[in-house]
């Protein structure tokens, strides 16, 4: 397993050690950041239809108070001495027993930071923009009790001082994940899809609970700072079993193969939703997981392979299917698991790689929860309706959204200057540089990313007018369009995170530096040519799409490959071959046995006590006679044997 | 002397059941209720007022000890330690809960036998987990069938006679079959000089391995039963399905947990040898009821019996964690056995109000009732995440412990228990999907949410669920001395990490002391 140079490096480069301070000044508030939210959730939950009218307000205030502590918090830090940017905060002691200690202990360090400003701030605008979307929905209070709850259950995850704690983050934003995609429940499709989502992921949580218990035999600690510590004594086996069990926790999490099926259907949830929890957020947890523990992977070579080759299959695997899908929301959710797929490419080449992923997940945290809402205000516009062909020309009736959209479509295909650019770009350069085929599978998913997202905004805004009868797009109202304006000019900015390779810089101490190397390709000519394809791309959805009429039915004479596209690349009829329809066969086959079977014995001898008890049943309470006599039977042998003992 | 904390406990509530056996028999009267209410209340008072002052780590303490059959070294003997403790504070909270939620499950006939009954079971049940002479023991844990078999044949649905039946037919043969070992431990010790029945002297004595194994089957299979365990659980989804949820709750969640509770007190207490040579064996049942409940649990048509099995799978977490002999095993066996009670008691509450409201256990007989009832499906729901191990509801403490010591037993048992995972999720969220989500259906468009009285009688569960998710530490003090103490004296101790390495300054670890 020497394909990758990462592995070769990791024995020689420096591979950091957690080593938090404990928290003081503004740094002992850490809890607050994560008590706020919580707050919210539980205010609006317990206090029913009295805080109906004040709810969302509430709801709304409580991630923009956790985003100034952020704020406040990333200030402080970056006042402090580069290497005493590590804090801890033990809050109290959760679970004891034995040697398994662990407490309910926070963590901030630069990492930390930058996924708080990410969840807070995005969380916060994707709140403001519910205000709007929402306002109509008789349960709308209950809407943010979710998101609130949401929030506080990500926080919580990233925050997380040791892998227990994350764990409860994990499962926490899983069931508000599942809360929200079936917020509108009494539709079956939602119900299920809620029930998907979470059960699949929960496949995930077996790697990632066995890997815990691996921890906790191995180091008696599962603590950042204890197994960071230990990992160096332990076995090349040992590291890339854990890390293995936890890519298989971030595959569930972050909608990667081959537990990817769930994401598709998490659409089902009210747009806002899919913004914060099924693109900028939750769904990157995966990648986080694997960056935080990368004093596991960049000593278990097997198991960062296996991240850089999950990664490729993903990132090509979710691109083909946004190419074929003429729901807005489904094409942009493709696109979604094909962007986490780089960023997990970027997670699985090491300290080269790492900053980068972290840097990709923050942009793309910008314009795809950027383009989701600007999704859910087209469909506001659209009535609900989220069928592409049934869209067109709408950049006139929708000139904010549009314009907005317009920024985060630029930034995802990596035009020169926007945001996505920088991001994706470092991650391909870095791929190319480690393993050439990894480099061409990632430049070949650039092209098709550039192809399905013109497509998308070529069916949405431009093209004629194909909507249905007695639909009159008009513009949303400020509550909505003010958060795209932000997420817009973030869009378009976020590069300046690498101005100087500031992001390399801050996150080196917490997931290392790697050493420069001179890449084969000089990076300017490297960015040419990604460009060049990204034009390709372009150019053949103008082609096919800009150029021709588009059916308002989707044509059924195309391609056995579109047909694959359409049916999510058989990924449900997959599960279902090889896991779904055997487990119902077995738990058909043991429900019948158990009532049959198992309890054949008994029902038969049962069979033979019906003649006695028919007999019993004519005087009441014949059967306590039965117990009576089976007790003074018991007492006899009693007697009996006392004698024997006795007079022996 | 002091006062006899223990035998109030079994006093107080056997009193309520004779003072409401001599009320008058009008269908539907509030008085047998009230009485009821008052004394199982009064019993909890006494239980909270006798933990306020146990000691923590203090090993057994309120003992009581009065010689009963002298020539057969029987005597009344009570007391209680950290596993006694938590299993005694359970059920004397369930039961004023069950009062409560069952008010008018037995309106329509002998209304008070119901609840003199239920008291019964009660003082029944205290004198087991109390009892430290096995022969008191015995005839307490014998007695426990009386008013158990009364709950089940005299309400709840139309089959409940042939269940009750089932039921006792199973107890009994476990019951006889633990009277041998009885016997025969009151043979070894007669042998070994004096006859006696006392733990205390039991435990001290050097019983040779043979006869430990046979006196460990003896019990075993009572306990098994009675748990209950794989294949010895087909009694199970049968009861659930007839009676009522307030019988139910004491079954399975105070009743069954002396099968569990009488593996620690008696295999692993009295015959530690033989316990650890039937690892093996107890192992791979305890694994083989974890999945087989579940999946059993999955397929289920009846939300009574489905709950009932979802039971099966977490015994076999119970009787895993108490097998592997770790710290972590035992701690979180026994605190298993207590959330289990808490959540599973949540579950069969909430899903017998929706019962009561349309008269069918079948759950393709709803849909869509969340919209009609939604504190009912959101208590519902939050007792179904528990029961599947969310991190943040207690179940998910003990079952993690479980786990943790499964691993460490043998990374395959840990891997094959952790499936469970999945499937309860699956069971729980399926019949969440099948009867809450979905539009509505005519039939249950009317319902009414839950009224005052039924809240009472789950909110205090839904609140412990949340508290000890996050805060078990009272409990696990209260249970990680007796753990200790039972391991010390079997001489096991826990495997030490992997890697040894020195933590640095400043990095403290986990919990430390900060």
């Amino acid at each position: 397993m020497t394909v990758f140079a990462s592995g070769v490096l990791a024995a020689e480069t420096h591979i950091p050690i957690v080593d938090p301070a404990p928290a003081d000044g503004i740094f002992s508030l850490m809890w607050l950041v994560i008590a706020l939210p919580l707050a919210g959730a539980a205010i609006l939950l317990l206090g029913g239809k009295a805080t109906d009218k004040w709810g969302h307000l509430l709801g709304t205030a409580t991630p923009v108070g956790s985003f100034v502590l952020s704020v406040l918090m990333i200030l402080q830090l970056n006042g402090r001495a580069e290497d005493d940017r590590s804090i801890s905060q033990h809050l109290f002691t959760w679970i004891q027993a034995g040697r398994f200690n662990v407490g309910l202990d926070l963590h901030y360090d630069q990492l930390t930071s930058l996924f708080l400003l990410l969840i807070t701030g995005v969380g916060s605008l994707i709140h403001i923009y519910s205000i709007g979307y929402m306002a109509h929905d008789p349960r709308r209070r209950r809407f943010f009790a979710y998101l609130n709850l949401f929030v506080a259950a990500m926080l919580t995850l990233i925050m997380a001082g040791n892998y227990l704690v994350i764990f409860l983050g994990w499962e926490g934003v899983g069931l508000a994940s599942y809360l929200l995609i079936g917020f509108w429940q009494h539709k079956p499709s939602a119900a299920a899809a809620a029930k998907k989502a979470f059960v699949m992921n929960r496949v995930g949580d077996i790697g990632m609970s066995l890997a815990i218990m691996l921890m906790f035999v191995t180091f008696g600690t599962t603590s950042f700072a204890g197994v960071s510590q230990g990992a160096e004594g332990a076995s090349s086996g040992t590291m890339n079993a854990i890390g293995l069990l936890l890519l298989l926790g971030a595959c569930g999490k972050s909608a990667q193969v081959p537990l990817q099926a769930w994401l598709l259907d998490a659409m089902e949830g009210p747009t806002p939703v899919s913004a914060l929890i099924h693109a900028a957020t939750m769904v990157t947890a995966g990648v986080y997981l694997i960056v935080r523990s990368n004093f596991i992977f960049e000593r278990a070579e097997i198991a960062q392979t296996a991240v850089v080759v999950v990664a490729v299959v993903t990132l090509l695997w979710g691109a083909i299917i946004g190419c074929a899908k003429d729901d807005i929301k489904k094409a942009l959710a493709g696109s979604t698991m094909s962007q986490i797929g780089y960023m997990m490419l970027g997670a699985g080449l090491g300290p080269a790689g790492y900053a980068f992923a972290i840097f990709h997940l923050l942009t793309h945290g910008f314009f795809k929860a950027n383009m989701f809402l600007g999704a859910g205000s087209v469909m506001h516009a659209m009535d609900d309706d989220v069928d592409m062909r049934h869209y067109g020309a709408l950049r006139k009736m929708l000139p904010v959204t549009f314009g907005t959209f317009a920024m985060g479509y630029l930034a995802i295909i990596g035009f020169p200057g926007f945001s996505g650019f920088w991001s994706k770009d470092k991650i391909i350069e870095t791929a190319f540089n480690q393993n050439p085929i990894v480099g061409l599978a990632a430049i070949l998913g650039a092209g098709i990313t550039a192809f399905y997202m013109t497509r998308l905004m070529l069916m949405t805004f431009f093209t004629d007018e194909r909507w249905e009868d007695g639909v009159h797009p008009h513009e949303s109202p400020k509550v909505m369009t003010f958060p795209l304006i932000v997420l817009a000019a973030l869009s378009v900015l976020g590069g300046v995170l690498l101005l100087n390779d500031w992001i390399v810089n801050w996150l080196a101490p917490v997931v290392g530096h790697a050493e420069h190397e001179n890449p084969p390709i000089p990076p300017l000519v490297f960015s040419a040519i990604v460009v060049a394809v990204v034009a390709v791309g372009v150019g053949v959805a103008w082609t096919l799409i800009g150029k021709r009429e588009v059916p308002r039915v989707a044509p059924a004479e195309v391609s056995f490959v579109t047909r694959a596209a359409r049916a999510d690349l058989y990924g449900d009829a997959i599960n279902e071959a090889l896991v779904i329809n055997p487990g119902r066969e077995v738990v058909a086959g043991l429900t019948f046995a158990d009532r049959a079977g198992v309890d054949g014995l008994v029902e038969t001898s049962s069979k033979a006590v019906a003649g006695l008890s028919n007999f019993l049943r004519m005087a009441q309470n014949g059967y306590v006679r039965s117990y009576a006599l089976s007790l003074l039977g018991g007492a006899l042998v009693v007697v009996v044997a006392l004698m024997a003992v006795n007079f022996r | 002397m002091s006062f006899p904390w223990l035998t109030a406990l079994v006093l107080v509530p056997l009193v309520g059941a004779a003072v409401i056996a001599f009320l008058p028999k009008t269908p539907a009267a509030a008085l047998p209720k009230r009485v009821a209410l008052a004394f199982s209340g009064a019993t909890l008072v006494v239980a909270a007022a006798m933990a306020s002052q146990y000691r923590v780590g203090g090993g057994w303490q309120f003992e009581e000890v009065h010689q009963w059959i002298n020539s057969f070294g029987v005597h009344y003997a009570l007391g209680v330690d950290g596993l006694g403790l938590v299993m005694v504070l359970l059920t004397a909270l369930l039961v004023p809960l069950v009062v409560v939620a069952s008010w008018h499950d037995a309106d329509e006939r002998n209304t008070a036998s119901f609840f003199a009954w239920v008291l019964g079971l009660e003082a029944a049940s205290m004198a087991v987990f109390l009892a430290t002479d096995v022969f008191l023991f015995y005839v307490v844990f014998e007695a426990t069938l009386i008013p158990a078999y009364f709950l089940i044949g005299g309400w709840g649905g139309s089959q409940r006679s042939r269940a009750a039946v089932k039921f006792l037919l199973y107890q009994l043969a476990g019951g006889l079959i633990m009277l041998l070992s009885v016997i025969g431990l009151y043979v070894v010790s007669a042998n070994a000089g004096h006859p006696t029945y006392l733990l205390s002297d039991l435990a001290a004595m050097d019983i040779d391995p043979t006869t430990q194994r046979w006196l460990f089957v003896g019990f075993f299979i009572a306990f098994a039963i009675k748990a209950p365990m794989f294949p010895v659980h087909t009694w199970l989804a049968d009861t659930t399905a007839q009676a009522t949820s307030g019988t139910n709750v004491l079954l399975v969640c105070v009743l069954d947990k002396i099968g569990t509770f009488g593996m620690l007190r008696f295999c692993l207490g009295l015959l530690p040898d033989a316990s650890q040579w039937a690892t093996p064996f107890v192992v791979v049942l305890a694994l083989i009821s974890i999945v087989y409940g579940a999946l059993v649990a999955i397929g289920q048509s009846d939300v009574m019996r489905l709950i009932g099995l979802t039971s099966l799978s977490h015994f076999g977490f119970i009787v895993l964690g108490i097998f592997v002999f770790s710290t972590q095993g035992g701690t979180g066996a026994v605190l298993y056995m207590v959330n289990h009670g808490i959540s599973t008691a949540a579950m069969f509450l909430v899903a017998g109000y929706l019962v009561k409201r349309t008269g069918t256990a079948q759950i393709g007989a709803y849909t869509g009732v969340e919209k009609v009832t939604p504190v009912l499906a959101g208590i519902f729901l939050v007792a179904g995440l528990a029961a599947c191990g969310l991190p943040g509801l207690s179940p998910f403490v003990s079952e993690f412990l479980v786990l943790v010591s499964a691993f460490q037993h043998a990374w395959w048992v840990g891997a094959v228990a952790v499936t469970a995972i999945v499937l309860a999720a699956i069971y729980v969220l399926w019949l969440y999907q099948r009867t809450m989500t979905g539009p509505t259906s005519e039939s249950v468009s009317g319902l009414k949410d839950l009224n005052r009285r039924e809240l009472i009688a789950v909110v205090p569960l839904i609140a412990a669920l949340l508290v000890f998710g996050f805060y078990p530490k009272p409990l696990l003090d209260t249970i990680n001395p007796y753990v200790k103490d039972t391991l010390t004296q079997i001489g096991v101790s826990d495997p030490v990490p992997a890697v040894s390495f020195v933590t640095h300054a400043g990095a403290d670890e986990e919990g430390g002391s900060q």
